[in-house]
């Protein structure tokens, strides 16, 4: 993970005169300079790129849609005619799961990153403004909080059409960052007495700028692992939702409902729930490594090679 | 007045004596990283040996090593022989007996070192229970009387107390009683009187002696205040990079130094009887990490005599007189270039310093004398930061749900003073006195709970957001802790570029590396983290971005405390430098007068939320007038044996009142010597009953003023010096 690292800084460092201004080496660029030279975040990204490749021109590769029904191969094992082998309807396998991996992939990830940016804004502003945001923010979380999650998910599962997506995603981000947030607020509040907040508010910092300058990069291995925790929690809740008949709506599938199919066939025929479940670990692996390449990133002691 | 001073005997150990401890060659690593190399030492029945070093020389290690208290990740060799017995390698059950009853230690912490949860005179009768056959009421006397001999006062009552209740010097002398308990014959004391503040240190300090008095028994002194071992010590230990560098007798270490590292480390630290005139000498770069030592003497790249020889292979110890020992190739070189100097005794030094530093302070003094008081005729420059009657009320609350108001803490009283343009005023008071909060309300820009802060001309009451923008662009800060002050997750470009990039400018990093030159840092860091750099170093980071604005005041909160002697001599010196260079004009907020008298021009001191005096530093290092203000400099350890066994020492008793329930009249009456030893019966009801303010002292009446009824000024640092 260090040599890497340590060629791109020898690139960078020397400030050859003449060359120009030299690059000022700020936070954002040492980030990314980090992040990229770990060997593992570079592999947990490939690694996302190619599903999310797979996952929207895999499809256009086989001449079978998720809608299409062989009516001569039902529950077929693999072979070159279905890749991944048919499922009990006749649908083809690489095409269900490749679909499913479309909307748990965006599902997934979106709601992870709304619900851990919803638990950073507002933790941090009601921990870094007292009075009445605090109380306010407060009282929202914590009536959140109360709120059965599920049940309401389960109520507004008739919305969830085609074509809605984004409002399942928001809603299912909507009951994932409360806990996180009363974290963030707690934290804020311990970090706003230290010295370094303080002089940027002598210095004329304002206060929003400070938050997203000082507090909330401060609050980051938190925040970024939260955030991987909440990838896999998304796919699961969606997953149980959708278990359930609530969430994403058939014809259209996901992760959840072919491993919720997939699992009652599962031992007779395996690719039925083998493939589906296999691309759901490597997902989440994969934004886990991403998530720790991040967090070393930022984290400027995590330098050294343990 | 002759208020509870004990003029200090010279001690001269009898060397007859068998040694009570003899270390050889002690070694501790912790794994493949040696911490304590080649340590060897003897220390005789009521004996004082000082040893002294930076942080990470590994003083405590070697403490710990003596005691047995290492963790068990730690390999010990050599030798430590307890009245001839064997410790390293000792069983617990050994070790323990001896624990608490032939060695005893004292912590740096006194908070962290007693339970809070038990009674302090159980936890003394327990110390004396654990080693001794006594019923626990016997126990409980013996605590009783421990703690009057360590000078408690209403010792049956307090030993009823939790340690919550005791103040930190209080809890100081109960970790005393408790080392004493069992008459050992070896005290190790870890840097006790750091967590302290000057006035308790030195009441800490004295009942020390009195416990060697007492019990007869050796000390070992680990500090890296030069001042407290040259007053108590009879044999110094220098350590440097976990090995011993120089050692010898008080008066030999002192003066006729062998070692360059102690060379270095005497002339480095700021002194209170020295004025500001003289330039500190720092040290040049930072320890060794014991990780990665240099090959050779690892003082070598720092050394000023540094040759090629150096650093062929690590010097051993050179006898280079009786009893004295140093770890120096060149240790006849240093010898007779003192030799062809003036000899380097303190009084003959100073009077060759004398008649320029007297000279140029009398200038320095005649100036301020013309300018100083408003409404004298010549201005000495605008008043950039004017404070008039400023107070500050806390209120001390109550209740979970309901809270309601049950007293209030008066941190700040009503002190005025001004500071105009490229000048330094230094405010200095014990913690708690309510310095840092004056410059916390400063610093607000916003109205004051009472009275008047004027910046660069501007009420900050009638500030609009724009003007105070304005103002903030001219008025930074450096803060104590220079690692809590930069923020941890920015790069040091980030951090130096933030006040640029907040009033507006696109373009930092050719300013950013301009600013890293002015500091004495390489523009070449700019991109490394704020923990990536020693102590030294992320003070001139911070110092860098508070410059970033071309600013016209600094305020400074005790920038240098956090740091080790040789390291803070470079900070202040380049804090003087940027100031004649810049034309700065420094608020300097510190509790050490000794860093104050070198760095200011004027000073203002302190006590329980009230200015006590105020004036050109001279006349009040020279000539303080209040009763506080002698007390206080006369507290401070002079790193100077022969002086500081023969002054005088004003004791004050007990601790600061609280500032939630201030005496009335005076505040200082309390505790004021000469209310207590001096005024008869009806010139105390003036105390009592008045407030005193801060009136002019002396003839012709000029820029010192102290806020006493009876002020009269009394040279207290040294007697028979600065004789203008």
């Amino acid at each position: 993970m260090t040599l890497p690292e340590e060629e791109v800084a020898e690139e960078l460092t020397p400030g050859v005169p003449g060359r120009g201004p030299r690059r000022a080496p700020s936070r954002g660029r040492v980030v990314v300079r980090r992040f990229l030279g770990s060997r593992q975040g570079a592999a947990g990204l490939a690694v996302l790129v190619v599903m999310f490749l797979l996952a929207f021109a895999g499809p256009l590769l086989s001449p079978w849609s998720y809608t299409d029904r062989d009516f001569t191969a039902f529950l077929q094992p693999p072979s070159a005619d279905h890749w991944f082998g048919t499922l009990q309807t006749g649908a083809d396998v690489y095409a269900v799961t490749l679909r499913g991996m479309q909307k748990s992939l965006i599902v997934g990830l979106l709601a992870a990153l709304v619900s851990t940016a919803l638990a950073a804004l507002v933790g941090a502003f009601a921990g870094y403004f007292p009075g009445w945001a605090d109380r306010t923010l407060t009282w929202v979380t914590d009536l959140l909080l109360v709120l059965p999650a599920f049940l309401i998910l389960a109520i507004m599962s008739p919305v969830f059409g085609e074509g809605t997506w984004a409002l399942f995603v928001l809603m299912l981000a909507l009951f994932l960052w409360m806990v996180t947030s009363k974290i963030v607020r707690s934290m804020t509040v311990s970090l706003k007495r230290r010295e370094f907040i303080q002089a940027a508010r002598f210095m004329g910092v304002r206060p929003v700028t400070i938050i997203f300058r000082h507090v909330l990069p401060n609050l980051s291995s938190l925040l970024i692992v939260d955030a991987t925790l909440n990838v896999s929690a998304a796919i699961l809740t969606e997953t149980s939702l959708s278990y359930f008949g609530f969430g994403i709506q058939p014809p259209d599938v996901s992760f959840g409902t072919l491993i919720a199919d997939g699992s009652k066939t599962a031992v007779y025929a395996p690719w039925t729930f083998w493939f589906v479940a296999g691309l759901l670990v490597v997902t989440v692996l994969a934004v886990n490594l991403v998530g720790d390449a991040l967090r070393d990133a930022f984290d400027p002691t995590s330098t050294r090679p343990r | 007045m002759t208020p509870a001073t004990t003029p200090e005997t010279a001690p001269a150990p009898t060397p007859a004596s068998a040694p009570v401890l003899d270390v050889r060659d002690l070694g501790v690593s912790f794994g493949d990283v040696p911490a304590v190399r080649g340590v060897s030492f003897e220390v005789r029945p009521g004996e004082v040996l000082g040893v002294v070093g930076e942080s990470g020389s590994g003083k405590s290690v070697t403490a710990s090593a003596i005691m047995g208290l290492l963790p068990s990740s730690a390999r010990v060799s050599g030798s430590v022989r307890l009245h001839g017995r064997e410790l390293v390698g000792a069983r617990d059950k050994e070790l323990n007996a001896l624990r608490g009853r032939a060695m005893s230690m004292v912590f740096q912490d006194p908070l962290s070192a007693l339970t809070p949860v038990y009674r302090v005179g159980d936890q003394i009768a327990e110390a004396v229970r654990v080693h001794q056959r006594v019923t626990k009421e016997q126990a409980l006397v013996k605590a009783v009387s421990l703690l009057d001999l360590v000078g408690i006062p209403h010792p049956a009552e307090r030993a009823l107390a939790f340690p919550h209740e005791f103040s930190g010097g209080m809890r100081q002398r109960a970790m005393i009683a408790m080392a004493i308990a069992n008459d050992p014959d070896l005290v190790i004391c870890d840097e006790p009187t750091t967590a302290l503040d000057v006035t308790i240190q030195a009441q800490v300090l004295e009942v020390l002696k009195k416990a060697r008095d007492e019990t007869g028994a050796a000390i070992i002194m680990i500090t890296h205040d030069l001042g407290v071992v040259a007053g108590l010590a009879d044999r110094v230990l220098v350590m440097y990079a976990g090995r011993p560098v120089e050692v010898g007798t008080v008066d030999d270490v002192y003066y006729r130094p062998r070692m360059p590292y102690t060379v270095g480390l005497l002339r480095s630290i700021p002194r209170v009887d020295r004025g500001a005139q003289r330039r500190l000498e720092p040290i040049e770069g930072s320890p060794p990490s014991p990780a990665a030592l240099p090959p050779g003497c690892p003082f070598a790249p720092r050394c000023p005599l540094h040759v090629a020889a150096c650093d062929e292979a690590e010097p051993p110890l050179f006898e280079t007189g009786p009893g004295h020992l140093a770890a120096c190739i060149r240790w006849e070189d240093e010898a007779a270039s003192e030799a062809g100097e003036e000899p380097r005794s303190p009084e003959e030094t100073e009077a060759a310093e004398e008649p320029e530093a007297a000279e140029e302070a009398e200038e320095a003094g005649e100036a301020e004398e013309a300018g100083e008081a408003e409404k004298a005729a010549v201005p000495r420059g605008e008043p950039v930061l004017r404070v008039e009657g400023l107070v500050k009320d806390y209120p001390l609350l109550r209740g979970a749900v309901f809270k309601r108001r049950v007293g209030t803490v008066h941190a700040v009283a009503g002190i005025d003073f001004t500071i105009r343009e490229g000048e330094t005023l230094g405010l200095v008071g014990e913690s708690g006195c309510g310095k840092t909060t004056t410059l916390l309300e400063i610093l607000e820009l916003a109205r004051p709970q009472r009275g008047r802060v004027v910046v660069f001309g501007h009420d900050t009451a009638r500030l609009g957001p724009a003007e105070r923008m304005a103002i903030r662009r001219d008025m930074q800060v450096v803060f104590q802790d220079p690692l809590a002050s930069l923020d941890p997750r920015m790069t040091v470009h980030d951090v130096v570029a933030e006040p640029l990039r907040t009033h507006g400018l696109r373009d930092t990093g050719r300013r950013v590396a301009e600013l890293l030159t002015l500091v004495g840092l390489e523009p070449a860091h700019a991109e490394r983290y704020p923990q990536d750099f020693s102590g030294g170093q992320r003070q001139r980071v911070g110092i860098a971005r508070a410059l970033a604005l071309e600013p016209r005041l600094l305020v400074l909160d005790e920038p240098v405390s956090a740091l080790d002697v040789s390291i803070q001599a470079g900070v202040i010196n380049l804090l003087a430098a940027l100031k004649a260079r810049l034309g700065l004009s420094y608020l300097f907020v510190a509790h050490d007068l000794a860093v104050v008298r070198h760095i200011a021009d004027r000073v203002a001191v302190m006590y329980l939320g009230r200015i006590a005096e105020i004036g050109s530093v001279d006349a009040i290092y020279d000539a303080p007038a209040h009763p506080y203000t002698q007390a206080l400099l006369s507290a401070i350890p002079l790193p100077d044996p022969a002086r500081e066994r023969s002054r005088r020492r004003i004791l004050l008793e007990g601790d600061l009142p609280s500032p939630a329930d201030p005496p009335s009249g005076c505040r200082f009456r309390t505790r004021c010597p000469k209310f207590r030893t001096v005024l008869t019966e009806d010139e105390r009801v003036l105390c009592v009953e008045a407030e005193p303010d801060v009136l002019p002292v002396g003839e012709p009446a000029g820029d010192q003023g102290a806020a006493c009824h009876y002020a009269e000024k009394l040279d207290v640092v040294q007697p028979r010096r600065n004789s203008r």
